[in-house]
């Protein structure tokens, strides 16, 4: 039984009040609050268990080695990887895909290749390899959604050329919630010998992951959506991929020895992780995925799809306002337009006084937007945390707005 | 004490005492703004930082500050006739000294006056004063 009352409990921040009104925080898809057992944990992890990893002897440094070092265990279960070494830490999402374009793509490329990308990625799965467009000569070819925000797996294969070098797509989008094949894409693609990158972002929030299921190459995914401090991330990378790429950043860590004319590396996947991590916050990503796990990703994923069905109800109840992503199987994600009048940006304005957060603008999609044609939207995104009692308050707020706009 | 305009909006908001109202109030005197001739909307006259779209063209005719303005924002619009109204039609030496913010914040608008938000409030303010400091 999935008490989501319970789960309430364990988020501090959502009994506070914004504007003098009860916080409906539906800007999950930005960012996710934390339980208490993160924030207790970064606590802790400064308060008595902090030093450097993988530089003392001494008894802290141990401590925080092992804490930090555990979570790769954990990230690697999360995701379903054979391998704990094939999980190298980020900040991110953004600073995974950017490690895969300068350390692996970078290595593999050369002018004329291409990669494809489906037409609603986020800008941190399109601006690394807009890098290797301008400087190596890439091309990217892009693949459309259809109207309800459905991607084709089998239009992804069809781009496929004897050029192709990559294929970049997200598992979830965030601003149509469009669930993605990967698996069919993978599959298709490893019969061509394509490796796959998967951004895994928003999918790994909503819904069990199991890489090797997927069939990808590289899954990345974000700490701070997945209930975990910001900065805190990782990406798997499949031992065949890792061992074509050459490291990125440089500096401590990452090294084996270093001479005035000579440097070696560090084993995978410290290879790939230069200076001092986010310690602390690495740490608080493990409680985040333990606590998911805890609850269990099935479960989440089934509290969603009723708050999505339940959402898409009522708000298909308001023959004034545009949903954008309209696939059967989607996430809970809802970015909208008011017919008429209402930039984004006032019906934003207007759900905040009534202590609604939803996120209001381009959401890091320009090309997605010119698909669809539009300068921006409100989006809602919903969590674990989240109630019909809160979709009911935004829909009370879109009334507002839609008064005072209209 | 600014000018009558906007004296008169200040009076008008103490009647109104929830924010509904005065949002209300904003955006309807947002929708009376004269119209801005699609001609100006050019990207000389676009005020960048804000998050929607924001055009404003300065001219000064005998001695005096005039503006035209624009958003596709119907909020920001709102505040832009707030502007228009607490700034058009001064002596153009009188420009610099209206404390827009203070005059703003006597309307209960705080939120959109502290330097996070991104309607470009304070980038349309320095636009009209840099204009006027020609």
């Amino acid at each position: 039984m999935y008490d989501v009352e319970t789960i309430r409990k364990d988020f501090p921040i959502l009994s506070r009040e914004v504007n003098g009104k009860p916080l409906v925080y539906l800007d999950n898809g930005a960012s996710a609050q934390k339980p208490q057992i993160v924030i207790d944990a970064v606590t802790r992890g400064y308060a008595e268990e902090y030093a450097n990893v993988h530089r003392g002897l001494h008894y802290l440094s141990n401590l925080a080695t092992d804490k930090y070092e555990g979570v790769r265990d954990v990230i690697a279960r999360f995701l379903g990887a054979k391998d704990s070494e094939e999980i190298v830490y980020t900040t991110g999402t953004t600073m995974g895909i950017n490690l895969v374009a300068y350390g692996w793509a970078m290595e593999q490329l050369s002018a004329g290749d291409e990669i494809i990308l489906s037409v609603m990625e986020h800008h941190a799965n399109i601006v690394p390899w807009h890098f290797l467009r301008e400087r190596m000569g890439v091309k990217l070819v892009w693949v459309d959604v259809d109207s309800t925000g459905h991607l084709d797996p089998q239009k992804v294969l069809d781009a496929i050329t004897p050029r192709t070098k990559l294929i970049a797509v997200t598992q979830v989008s965030n601003v149509l919630g469009t669930v993605v094949d990967v698996k069919t894409i993978c599959a298709g693609a490893q019969a061509q010998g394509v490796p796959v990158l998967v951004d895994g972002s928003q999918a790994a929030v909503h819904m069990p992951v199991n890489v090797e299921e997927i069939g990808c190459d590289f899954y990345a995914i974000t700490g701070h959506k997945l209930y975990g401090p910001s900065a805190s991330g990782a990406i798997w990378i499949r031992r065949a991929r890792m061992d074509e790429m050459r490291p990125f950043m440089g500096g401590g860590d990452m090294i084996r020895e270093v001479h005035k004319d000579e440097i070696t590396w560090n084993d995978p996947p410290m290879k790939f992780e230069a200076g001092t991590p986010g310690i602390v916050q690495q740490i608080g990503l493990g409680v985040a995925l333990e606590y998911m796990m805890g609850v269990g990703m099935e479960n989440i994923a089934a509290h969603e799809a009723k708050l999505r069905d339940y959402t898409r109800s009522k708000l298909d109840g308001l023959n004034w306002l545009q949903v954008q992503g309209t696939t059967a199987n989607k996430a809970a994600i809802f970015s909208f337009t008011l017919d008429g009048a209402g930039h984004a940006h006032d019906i934003s304005t207007i759900l905040d006084k009534k202590g609604v957060a939803v996120r209001a603008g381009q959401h890091c999609v320009g090309p997605l937007m010119d698909h669809l044609g539009l300068n921006a939207t409100c989006r809602a995104s919903f969590g674990m945390y989240n109630t019909e009692a809160e979709v009911d308050t935004l829909v009370e707020a879109l009334e507002l707005a839609h008064e005072l706009l209209g | 004490m600014a000018q009558t305009a906007f004296e008169d909006v200040i009076e008008d908001f103490e009647f109104l005492e929830d924010w509904e109202d005065r949002y209300r109030m904003v955006i309807e005197m947002g929708k009376a703004l004269d119209p801005m001739p699609e001609a100006l909307k050019v990207p000389a006259t676009k005020v960048e930082g804000c998050a929607s779209q924001v055009w404003l063209h300065t001219s000064v005719d005998a001695g005096r500050f005039h503006f035209q303005g624009d958003s596709d924002a119907m909020i920001v619009k709102g505040l832009i006739a707030l502007l228009h109204r607490l700034y058009d039609g001064l002596p153009i030496a009188d420009v610099a000294g209206v404390d827009a913010r203070a005059e703003l914040g006597r309307l209960g608008l705080h939120e959109h006056l502290s330097a996070q938000r991104s309607n470009g409030l304070r980038a349309m303010i320095e636009r009209i004063r840099l204009d006027a400091a020609g």
